[in-house]
């Protein structure tokens, strides 16, 4: 027989990428910050030390005005922050793990411009005022599937069968068509313009908790479900043919983790809108931290990409005060060149 | 222990492979020879499960068809061709990818599983190179990365796709000898497809000249590397010189032969 080493073997010296405690006390501490910095600052500020006890559940000094502005209107908004951010972070991850493309993000597949297409159909049909409709979410998941079972099939067909390239032209073009018929939806009713067009520049505007539970379900299936792929994803990364060889299902993977990566940017974009370039900087900044591989690149995608987006809604929201901009402009706007300068800043 | 009989392929609607058979016994070290587009991948892709094909494929004693992925691959390590190579993976995460049939899909790796890669990286030298990343290896590390890899995949059987092929002479010594060594420490069986037929007679216990999807000769090097089947098969003007026991085999160009 083989190499087979005996498991009784003294721990060797083999450093395989792993979740270090310092990368997980690092992300968590980036959550921490951009929570209690995305509570206390706004149109009304809020005593730093005062909501950090109140948070944790110890008698605070708050009044009770600023209890309920910290409760009902900034901590909602936070944590959806983090839930919108970590999701289209992680989805950007795993897509670009089971492309193998690091290009692949929600946007580039069509994902997002389906889901946008399910949402207007929602609205357009049922509005509600500005509150999120119930059923936006799984209209996005339809609409986000469809989209890229659309790239898939498209991309399969191509000359050069399922090759990456073929892949990201066909998303290219399915998310363009997409794009067409939100548009004309979107033109043909006038009464809900103004709605659509509110949404589709993204933004974190939450009712309460209402937006936070609606998407909640959703992003815990989405995370559940990549995080335990994420060491399949590594094994994709050289190739199918080499991943079947290693005894791993290449194509049951690639399916699981598509679904569950356009299960939770269909949840994001149905309450958040379209969000840019989230799903690409995160990942690609974790990665250029940390490495290639998606052990470690999934879960801290989770933690930086929720950190990352709260602390642009606080941008968003507080550099024009009152007026808000649209949070998309920021991710951009920021995210650009930051990594520019992680990509400099890195020699590897 | 492979035994496979009747194999017929068909890729894209052409036959590839047409009624192969195939016995390699434990230990041995079979070269699997014959000019492009032969079969010879592809009869390497069937027996490590990725392509199907009708006929009977006996691994270990266990018929193949019936056996999961997962099963397949602990008893058989495939190192193709043209392995794709990942951006930023260390050399220590590329082989722990060897430990995947071992591990399972949602898993993570054991001490065991690194006991394997760190077995692995210290069998091949590699030891100091664990931490870099692949991409920047030159050829020759590269491909003892790529064995590496198979060897902590821990299998009976090692299938190597034109192990050589990048490599310059020096280095392709350096490969063979180092698939021998590991051939007789761990008491593998060895399966490589080879364009250098001298070399594949100088390392082979047995060579298996394919062509058109057919084995045509089966034998020991001096049995299959005559000039009668290179320049039936290949199309080759060769002279065969014997370098005590073994063939070598020596191209020349038309109109030279009277030089010799």
């Amino acid at each position: 027989m083989a190499v087979a080493a005996a498991p009784s073997v003294p721990a060797p010296l083999v450093r395989v990428a792993r979740l270090r405690a310092g990368w997980l006390a690092a992300g968590s501490a980036a959550v921490a910050v951009a929570v209690v910095t995305g509570v206390c600052f706004g149109t009304v500020a809020l005593p730093a030390g005062e909501v950090v006890r109140e948070l944790l559940w110890f008698d605070s000094a708050l009044t009770d005005t600023q209890r309920t502005v910290l409760w009902q209107i900034r901590l909602p908004r936070v944590v959806l922050g983090l839930l919108v951010g970590s999701t289209l972070a992680v989805s950007g991850a795993s897509y670009q793990g089971t492309f193998r493309n690091p290009l692949a993000d929600p946007y580039l597949l069509g994902a997002a411009s389906g889901a946008g297409l399910g949402v207007t159909f929602v609205i357009v049909n049922l509005a509600e005022g500005s509150r999120t409709p119930l059923g936006a979410p799984a209209a996005a998941f339809l609409g986000a599937l469809v989209a890229v079972g659309l790239t898939y099939l498209l991309g399969m067909a191509g000359t050069a069968r399922g090759s990456t390239a073929s892949l990201i032209l066909a998303g290219v073009a399915v998310s363009t068509f997409l794009t067409a018929v939100q548009t004309y939806v979107q033109q043909r009713n006038q009464d809900t313009i103004r709605e659509v067009y509110n949404w589709i520049l993204g933004r974190l505007t939450t009712a309460g908790w209402r937006e936070v539970l609606l998407i909640l379900p959703y992003a815990a299936v989405s995370w559940t479900v990549l995080l335990v792929h994420r060491r399949s994803l590594d094994v994709l990364a050289v190739g199918d043919d080499e991943a079947s060889s290693l005894g791993l299902h290449a194509r049951r993977t690639r399916l699981a983790v598509v679904i569950a990566a356009s299960l939770g940017t269909a949840a994001a974009v149905s309450v958040s809108g379209l969000i840019a370039f989230v799903g690409i900087i995160v990942p690609h900044t974790v990665r250029l931290l940390v490495g290639g591989s998606y052990r470690v690149i999934v879960p801290l995608s989770i933690l930086f990409g929720g950190a990352f987006l709260v602390l642009t809604d606080l941008i968003a929201r507080t550099v024009a005060s009152p007026a808000e901009i649209p949070i998309g402009v920021v991710t951009a706007f920021l995210g650009a060149p930051f990594f520019v300068l992680v990509l400099r800043a890195s020699k590897r | 222990m492979i035994r496979l009989t009747g194999a017929h392929v068909q890729l894209g609607g052409q036959p590839v492979l047409r009624g192969v058979d195939l016995r390699v016994d434990d230990g041995e070290w079979v070269a699997v020879v014959g000019p492009n587009g032969a079969g010879k991948s592809t009869l390497l892709r069937l027996l490590a499960g990725l392509v199907r094909g009708s006929g009977d494929l006996v691994i270990d004693g266990r018929d193949a068809a019936r056996l999961k992925p997962r099963e397949l691959a602990r008893l058989v390590a495939l190192v193709v061709q043209s392995p794709t190579i990942p951006e930023a993976m260390t050399v220590a995460d590329y082989v722990l990818l060897g430990r995947t049939p071992h591990i399972g899909p949602f898993g993570m790796e054991g001490p065991a599983d690194l006991a394997a890669v760190h077995g692995a990286l210290a069998r091949l030298e590699l030891t100091t190179l664990a931490d870099r990343y692949v991409t920047t290896l030159s050829g020759g590390e590269r491909q003892r990365v790529l064995l590496a890899r198979a060897l902590a995949q821990g299998t009976p059987i090692m299938l190597l796709d034109e192990p050589t092929s990048a490599l310059d002479v020096g280095h392709q010594q350096q490969v063979l000898e180092l698939v021998d060594e590991l051939r007789r420490d761990h008491r593998l069986t060895v399966v490589t497809t080879m364009h250098d037929l001298t070399m594949a007679g100088q390392y082979a216990d047995r060579l298996v000249l394919v062509d058109h999807g057919v084995v045509v000769v089966d034998g020991t090097a001096g049995e299959v590397l005559t000039e009668a089947h290179l320049s039936r098969y290949y199309g080759a003007r060769v002279r065969i010189v014997d370098d005590g026991g073994h063939p070598v085999v020596l191209p020349f160009r038309a109109g030279t032969r009277e030089h010799r």
